[in-house]
């Protein structure tokens, strides 16, 4: 079990024939996943990577019955690729693209959830479910499956926490990178739960950042709803306020947000919270005896 | 990206958002110039600069006659001001505005801001106005007023309603000007995809108009090539120039007053490798986050960066490659050692993508210098431990 993807999950690629899309496309159907498709304009009928090219998300769902996209569209293009893919009827899309504006992530956000369709990013590493299906950029051979699931803010965060787990000896079930953006798809609240759900998921690793509040809730949701142990590290205790840190998220102002405040409701709601990344795996290795 | 008061004056004017007339300048004998064109008889003479408080840092002045603005400019105009919003070194005034003298009846806030929560732009108001707005949120929260405002069906009349309501302005003429002003305010927010507006004051006039006192905007950075008006309103002298160097290579570059510098890839690894290094007891030099294209060029361009700053005693390299290949990143280090003199200790873990190959590079390059870090942890204690030692 996983949540989210698993290796029967059809997924097309919005912007496959992309520079980008096509180096990732590869190592994505490398490590199984299980891609039917593209969609480029004006290319539609053309084999890439062996796949079909389609002109719409619509023919490509007709054709292929993806329920999965993957979208490496330009960022000037982000927003109307979802909200294609929304109409569609594809069901999770997965935002890579990096610089998305965030006009654009508000109406295609609005529009994805209107039409039911979820969405993780934008400006994320994507989904991974272990040996399985890869749906992102990251390095897939570093997760070994196993009964961790994770969740991150942070795309090399999520491979630093995923490689101390698997180097303790554990594995991951699913893990997931949510992206660091003002507007973002599903985040700690929605995949808090599927993990919880997930009879393979034994343990949580949670990885945040300063900015925003979305810590704070998933502290409250934790202590409501979560049985399953869960492991959190706060980036950013150190970082200065008043400055962005890359991450648009990652924005410090007044009390709002900080780590220490982050890190002491996650306490408060029976986490254990690490000081530093070092100490992921080690703790993993704690709570799971 | 920020921009100056004027800037967002002149995006105001455009857009029919009314504001006092005003002119900026670059000496004293233009702001006088400037001064006879509005006619008076009163005058304020502005501080531009990326920062608020300016008014209580003596940046911002009235004038009742040409003389005086012509001292108040030669004494605002080269000041290096400090506020509650530049760092201790405050920011030098290149730049001023002069502007018309208000009739002010009352001082009311208006902003414009993205709620996350939400997902939507918030329009902020309250009757205090003139006050810093942080402290009115966390002594009196019940004055201020907030409006989510849906940018699918944008702004509405019972939005305005709601605002002329809860700002207590009951005279039928003031209602429909402050409604005006602020659907004005909502367009130009989405139109130039804006970040955040903030009016602080926004004035109620004698005869019942309101004005737009001061103005600050900043927008979204992902949003500016699509903006190009906006693009060409960004002034570089406001902005840290090691930054923007950084920003040259793809480097993501904010110097902080520690002793360790850091190369990392990823903001959040970048991050919780700065808490790590101060858990140990270090203190990190720098944030810097190569990004997800680093090659040989842009970790040399880091290295020269990090270097610049004479506090650093160590560098510590942590990558973890996912996109970004430790290869690169091991060639890039070489690179650098031979266009730069670096002189204090290198830790380098790189973990990954290709970092067998990228051991077996550094191996073969013999630096001196060099410790390798096994993970995160040992990685950040090396480095903790050499720049003691040095």
């Amino acid at each position: 079990m996983s949540i989210l993807v698993n290796k029967d999950s059809k997924v097309i690629v919005q912007g496959f024939t992309g520079k980008e899309g096509t180096f990732h496309s590869e190592q994505c159907i490398a490590y199984g996943t299980n891609i039917v498709g593209g969609v480029t304009p004006n290319k539609g009928g053309q084999l890439h990577l062996d796949k079909p090219v389609f002109n719409t998300v619509a023919e490509a769902v007709a054709t292929t019955g993806a329920t999965v996209s993957m979208i490496f569209v330009p960022p000037a293009f982000v927003g109307d690729a979802v909200m294609e893919a929304a109409e569609a009827g594809i069901e999770l899309a997965v935002i890579i693209t990096e610089g998305a504006p965030v006009k654009d992530m508000q109406m295609a956000k609005a529009h994805a959830t209107k039409h039911g369709m979820k969405t993780l990013g934008p400006n994320c590493p994507g989904v991974i479910t272990a040996e399985e299906c890869k749906i992102g950029i990251m390095p897939g051979m570093i997760f070994k499956k196993g009964n961790v699931g994770l969740i991150s803010k942070s795309g090399t965060l999520t491979y630093e926490g995923a490689n101390q787990v698997c180097n303790e000896g554990y594995g991951i079930t699913t893990a997931i990178g949510i992206g660091g953006d003002p507007i973002i798809g599903l985040s700690y609240k929605e995949i808090l739960p599927m993990f919880e759900a997930d009879p393979d998921t034994k343990a949580i690793v949670m990885i945040g950042e300063i900015g925003g509040d979305l810590e704070i809730q998933a502290a409250k949701l934790i202590k409501e709803q979560i049985t399953k142990p869960v492991v959190a590290f706060i980036a950013g205790q150190t970082a200065p306020k008043g400055k962005t840190m890359g991450h648009a998220g990652a924005i410090v102002s007044g009390s709002a947000g900080t780590a220490k405040e982050k890190m002491e409701a996650l306490e408060a709601a029976g986490v254990t919270v690490v000081v530093s990344p070092a100490d992921i795996g080690k703790a993993i290795a704690k709570v799971l005896g | 990206m920020n921009i100056h008061e004027y800037q967002a004056k002149q995006i105001f004017a455009k857009y029919g958002v009314p504001t006092p007339k005003g002119i900026m300048v670059e000496s004293v004998d233009a702001a006088v110039e400037a001064a006879k064109e509005l006619g008076g008889p009163i005058w304020v003479v502005k501080a531009q600069i990326h920062a608020g408080g300016r008014g209580l840092g003596g940046g911002v002045k009235l004038a009742k006659s040409l003389e005086e603005v012509r001292e108040l400019a030669d004494e605002i105009l080269g000041m290096t001001l400090v506020t509650h919003q530049t760092d201790a070194a405050g920011k030098l005034v290149q730049k001023l505005y002069i502007e018309d003298g208000a009739d002010i009846q009352d001082e009311l806030y208006l902003s414009v801001v993205l709620d996350r929560k939400l997902e939507m732009p918030l329009i902020m108001a309250s009757t205090e106005g003139g006050m810093n707005i942080e402290d009115v949120a966390e002594n009196t929260p019940e004055k201020i007023i907030t409006i989510p405002v849906d940018p699918a069906i944008g702004f509405q009349g019972f939005h305005g309603r709601q605002l002329a309501f809860s700002l207590g302005i009951t005279d039928k003429a003031e209602q429909r000007n402050i409604i005006t002003f602020a659907q004005k305010l909502f367009k130009l927010y989405m139109e130039n995809d804006a970040e955040m507006i903030e009016i602080n004051p926004l004035v109620r006039t004698g005869a019942g108009e309101f004005l737009a006192l001061d103005g600050k905007m900043g927008f979204d950075n992902s949003a500016l090539g699509r903006q190009p008006e906006v693009s060409a309103m960004r002034d570089l002298t406001e902005e840290d120039a090691d930054e923007i160097e950084a920003a040259k290579y793809g480097l993501s570059y904010v110097a902080l007053d520690g002793e360790i510098g850091c190369m990392v890839n990823g903001a959040g690894l970048a991050m919780g490798t700065m808490d790590t290094i101060n858990h140990m007891g270090g203190t990190p030099a720098n944030f810097l986050d190569v990004g997800g294209s680093a090659n040989a060029e842009t970790v040399a361009k880091g290295f020269e960066i990090i270097l610049k700053n004479p506090k650093v005693k160590a560098i510590f390299v942590n990558i973890f490659g996912g996109i970004v290949r430790c290869d690169r990143i091991a060639n890039g280090i070489i690179e650098a050692t031979k266009i730069t003199d670096v002189n204090v200790p290198v830790i380098v873990r790189l973990d990954g993508t290709n970092a067998p190959e990228a051991a077996e590079i550094l191996k073969n390059a013999n630096i001196a210098n060099l410790i390798v870090g096994d993970d995160l942890g040992d990685g950040a204690a090396k480095a903790v431990e050499a720049a003691k030692g040095n």
